[in-house]
């Protein structure tokens, strides 16, 4: 039996922030996770993994196309076990590090599965065996995540029907890869395979390629895409999988021709749900949603006071960088402080090639709001940097409000979009306008200087966009 | 068609909740019928309509919070024009609230009217000052007013404000800015800003609190914000439920804090003998009820206070700070305090001093059972000039009344009781001097405000009203 002040329930991104920030508070902590050491699914199996991945594809994709620049290397030979080892340190390192900083802080780290028993007291059945640990703590935190969601359709018992976390493994290097979803797990997973050598065919259920981000951006990239992989089939769902010795044969409806297909592998990544199943909750007034997600107040307290809730459980999106900031407010909440979750954009970044981000409010969802908006475009084939990459296929776009001018969303497309969009979320947060945009310099020559001068665009005074006076 | 506005209700009332709707769709209404059942700050009040027709649509419902010149009912061969509908406020002929439909409103009305427009646009203005960077024309309310049209301000401001507000970017406040706001409980959408378009700094956000603070410490009264002093997770002492304020608790909790924040109070107490006094009200008691009251010692202590009143005319008065005057009332209306289930009520009985004690007595009754039945209009709880509260009805011996602002002074009684008295002279009745008589004491506390007040007079006061109730006969010879 143990005492403290915080427990947190889940040692991802989310958990671990809130669990540190605690323990810098002067809290006595417990963070309670089935892994060795705090990392959760974005550094086990998730963010940090397929990163370490896609940064190797992006090396296999730019040494091939040096061939254009007069460089050619020949074709790369891939030694799967040691890349796989290159990912597995890239994880252990990080992972151990987060290890370190938890003895650094003296927090209580509890391997294993937490069950509530009531507002203000759990029990963790330990990973490795032994007896339950009970503790009782003044508060707690929970940030269970979320997990794949399979349709039962999808279900089949064969390892050649896989999940982000069993694509990640990279058993090998298949000659067909289905990837069922065309969101960004799928997207981020098909670039490293189809670089690899895979010839992979995407299948997506709506209209486009990853739901909710802006057409125009989502555009440039399915230009790309066309190139790199084998076939994307929109409108188009998977109705059955049988496991065939020869392989995964594989029954579509819509843009499929033929609509009986034979995969080697089939990756199914067709969205994630909130992990909210925790044993025991129901014994408390914590209250879940219709769709999994634990309700929580604008300072992520649930409805059991002494309970608070943060990352993908609580709601979209489902991303790791949200998630510490919710658990680093919730902490600060639990300190006393009088603080909420109230952010003005969550970037949101695909690292495809090119890689697509957004933060703040998108074009699509100021249009489906009817509310108005001046959009300013810069197309990277005007940025001097982006010409000595050879990579103009990029778009820097801003989201203003026609009035004041303020800045309220911005949205990229191209290589490295990623880092740039950090530039937008300060904007955003700082209230900034497109004068003040236009205003700061920027180094030359960059890919930044885009978010300048599509400022500029905005006043149709861009330096490398000329426009017509009307 | 025409549309019912909800008219004026009375000073200082602008909004109320709906208790009942007392018509559905299709129902005919004629002029004056009550539609609605309102319940405001202090007072529930039954508002009838201005119109008359064939109802097609009704624009509120039970619990609905409205507001003056809301559209609560359209009906359609709509006889009464809204512009003759201006009156239906309680009582007296409230100037005509601001009608939507009515087309020679502007003209007719305008006298009236015209000193509501710089309200709107006030309103409008604050609204604006928000976002100095964001241009008014666009807004609907404004653009209409600018029409020429004396229309809907309140119901032209309110659901304008709404859409604006989503479609207008965010407070340009940066996150350290709001995250200081939050802390300091101000609301930063409304604070405006001192930097370029607008923007928002830390120093803008403090001398807004400062400012809130500053109203409230000056008596600013509705404007003042609530405490926002953090308060403790209790629940984790226990089990704890939560309960919005009903609407007179709200009221009352404003109004005392303000009277707390702005009177210097001085209690001053003490006990009358009132054992003859009370001989002589159980002798009477019949003669109150057949009347249909009841002979209290609230009902004695009501006419004892006006003629008190009378003969200290400084304690019938009220302080105007603003003129640096003193505003003394030539009439004697007496408040008494009422506990209800809504909370507490103030009914005012009016010229005390001309009534006889079991007039008074029938009108407590009266008043009290209106209170107690939500049925006191606003104008039974206002202009009062003094208060009373009695708690010796429960119990106690002293307590500290808090003075119902804007008047000078409350007395507030407690429960008598038999007490061993010192009687120090003979009496004539052959007993030697100097022996305790079980005598029946009643406790006063009377509180005033020191402002206008001296201690002196003070006391003086609470002893003639001591006096008058141990020698009635004071009341006809000074009275």
């Amino acid at each position: 039996m143990t005492s403290v002040q915080l427990v947190v329930v889940g040692g991802g991104p989310g958990g671990y922030a809130a669990a540190f920030l605690g323990a810098d508070l002067g809290l006595s902590v417990a963070l309670v996770d089935p892994e060795a050491n705090p990392g959760g699914v974005c550094v086990y199996r998730g963010c940090i993994p397929s990163k370490a991945l896609l940064h190797v594809a992006n090396l296999i994709g730019e040494s091939r196309h040096a061939k254009a620049w007069g460089v050619e290397f020949g074709e790369p030979k891939v030694d799967l076990a040691k890349l796989r080892e290159f990912k597995n340190n890239v994880v252990k390192r990080l992972t151990s590090g987060t290890g370190q900083l938890v003895k650094a802080r003296k927090i209580q780290y509890l391997q294993g599965l937490a069950e509530i028993v009531d507002g203000h007291k759990l029990l963790v059945k330990p990973i490795g065996g032994g007896s339950d640990v009970e503790v009782q703590f003044e508060h707690a935190i929970l940030a269970p995540g979320s997990i794949p969601a399979i349709p039962a359709a999808l279900k089949v018992d064969d390892p050649r029907v896989m999940d982000s976390t069993g694509a990640l493994d990279l058993p090998d290097v298949p000659k067909s890869l289905l990837v069922v979803g065309g969101g960004y797990i799928g997207l981020e997973l098909g670039t490293v395979y189809a670089t690899l050598g895979s010839a992979v065919t995407v299948v997506e259920m709506t209209s486009g390629l990853l739901p909710g981000a802006d057409r125009d951006l989502v555009e440039v990239l399915a230009k790309r895409i066309a190139q790199t992989m084998k076939s994307v089939l929109l409108e188009t769902r998977v109705v059955q999988m049988k496991a065939e010795g020869r392989g995964i044969l594989v029954t579509m409806e819509g843009k499929a021709d033929p609509k009986e297909q034979l995969f080697d592998r089939v990756l199914v990544a067709v969205g994630r749900r909130p992990n909210s199943g925790i044993p025991g909750l129901d014994r408390t007034r914590v209250q879940v949603d219709d769709r999994g997600f634990i309700m929580v107040d604008e300072q992520r307290r649930t409805h059991e006071p002494s309970i608070f809730a943060i990352g993908d459980v609580v709601g979209e999106p489902m991303l790791a960088h949200k998630a510490s900031h919710e658990g680093r407010v919730a902490v600060e909440v639990i300190a006393g402080e009088n603080v909420a979750f109230a952010p003005r954009a969550i970037p949101a970044v695909v690292f495809t090639d090119p890689e697509i981000a957004w933060a703040g409010l998108t074009e699509s969802q100021a249009a489906k709001e009817n509310r108005k908006v001046s959009i300013a475009k810069f197309p990277w084939g005007a940025s001097g940097r982006a010409i000595t990459l050879d990579r103009t296929d990029g778009l820097t776009k801003l989201i203003l409000d026609p009035q004041t001018e303020r800045l309220l969303g911005v949205g990229l497309v191209g290589p490295g979009a990623g880092e740039l969009i950090a530039e937008g979320v300060l904007a955003i947060e700082m209230g900034a306008n497109a004068t003040d945009l236009k205003l700061s310099i920027h180094p030359h020559p960059t890919l930044t200087e885009t978010v300048m001068e599509s400022a500029e665009v905005f006043f149709g005074q861009a330096t490398h966009v000329y426009r017509p006076k009307r | 068609m025409a549309d019912f506005t909800l008219p004026e209700l009375g000073e200082n009332v602008t909004a109320g909740d709906v208790l009942r709707v007392l018509v559905k769709p299709g129902d005919t209404v004629t002029k004056d019928q009550t539609v609605l059942e309102l319940e405001t700050d202090k007072a529930t009040i039954e508002v009838p309509s201005s119109v008359s027709g064939r109802v097609t649509a009704v624009g509120v419902k039970a619990g609905d919070k409205v507001k003056v010149g809301q559209v609560v009912l359209t009906v359609e061969d709509g006889a009464g024009k809204p512009a003759a509908a201006a009156a239906p406020g309680p009582k007296k002929a409230a100037p005509p609230a601001p009608q939507a439909s009515a087309p020679d409103a502007g003209g007719a009305a305008g006298a009236n009217t015209s000193n509501k427009i710089p309200d709107g646009g006030q309103e409008q203005h604050v609204e604006g000052a928000k976002r100095p960077a964001a241009p008014a024309p666009e807004r609907p309310s404004t653009a209409a007013a600018s029409a020429g049209k004396v229309v809907d301000i309140t119901r032209g401001a309110r659901p304008a404000a709404e859409p604006a507000a989503a479609d207008l970017p965010p407070a340009p406040a940066a996150p350290s800015v709001r995250r200081m706001a939050r802390e300091l409980g101000v609301d930063i959408d409304g604070v405006s800003g001192s930097g370029p378009d607008g923007r928002i700094s830390i120093e803008d956000v403090k001398a807004h609190a400062k400012r809130l603070l500053e109203g409230a410490a000056r008596g600013g009264g509705d404007s003042a914000p609530a405490s926002n002093v953090p308060l403790p997770d209790f629940s984790r002492w226990g089990e704890i439920e939560r309960q919005p304020m009903r609407p007179v608790r709200r009221k009352t909790a404003e109004h005392l804090s303000a009277a707390w924040r702005t009177i210097p109070h001085v209690t001053q107490h003490d006990l009358a003998d009132v054992t003859a006094l009370e001989e002589l009200r159980k002798k009477y008691a019949k003669d109150a009820e057949d009347a249909g009251g009841n002979l209290t010692v609230t009902a004695i202590a009501v006419k004892v206070v006006a003629v008190a009143l009378k003969v200290f005319p400084q304690f019938n008065a009220s302080i105007d700070l603003g003129a640096e005057e003193i505003v003394y009332k030539k009439y004697v209306n007496i408040g008494i305090a009422v506990a209800t289930d809504r909370g507490l009520l103030v009914p005012v009985v009016r010229y005390a001093d001309t009534k006889n004690i079991i007039q008074i007595a029938v009108e407590i009754a009266q008043l009290s059972a209106k209170a107690r039945d939500r049925k006191i209009s606003l104008e039974e709880m206002q202009g009062g000039c003094f208060s009373i509260s009695n708690l010796g009805g429960i119990g106690g011996t002293y307590f500290t009344p808090i003075v119902n602002a804007p008047e000078l002074a409350i007395l507030g009684i407690s429960r008598s009781r038999m007490e061993p008295v010192w009687q120090a002279t003979e009496r004539g009745r052959g007993r030697a001097a100097g022996e305790f008589v079980p005598r029946l004491m009643l406790p006063l506390s009377l509180s005033y405000d020191h402002r206008a007040i001296d201690g002196a007079d003070g006391i003086r006061f609470l002893r003639w009203v001591v006096q008058a109730l141990e020698q009635p006969f004071l009341l006809a010879l000074q009275g």
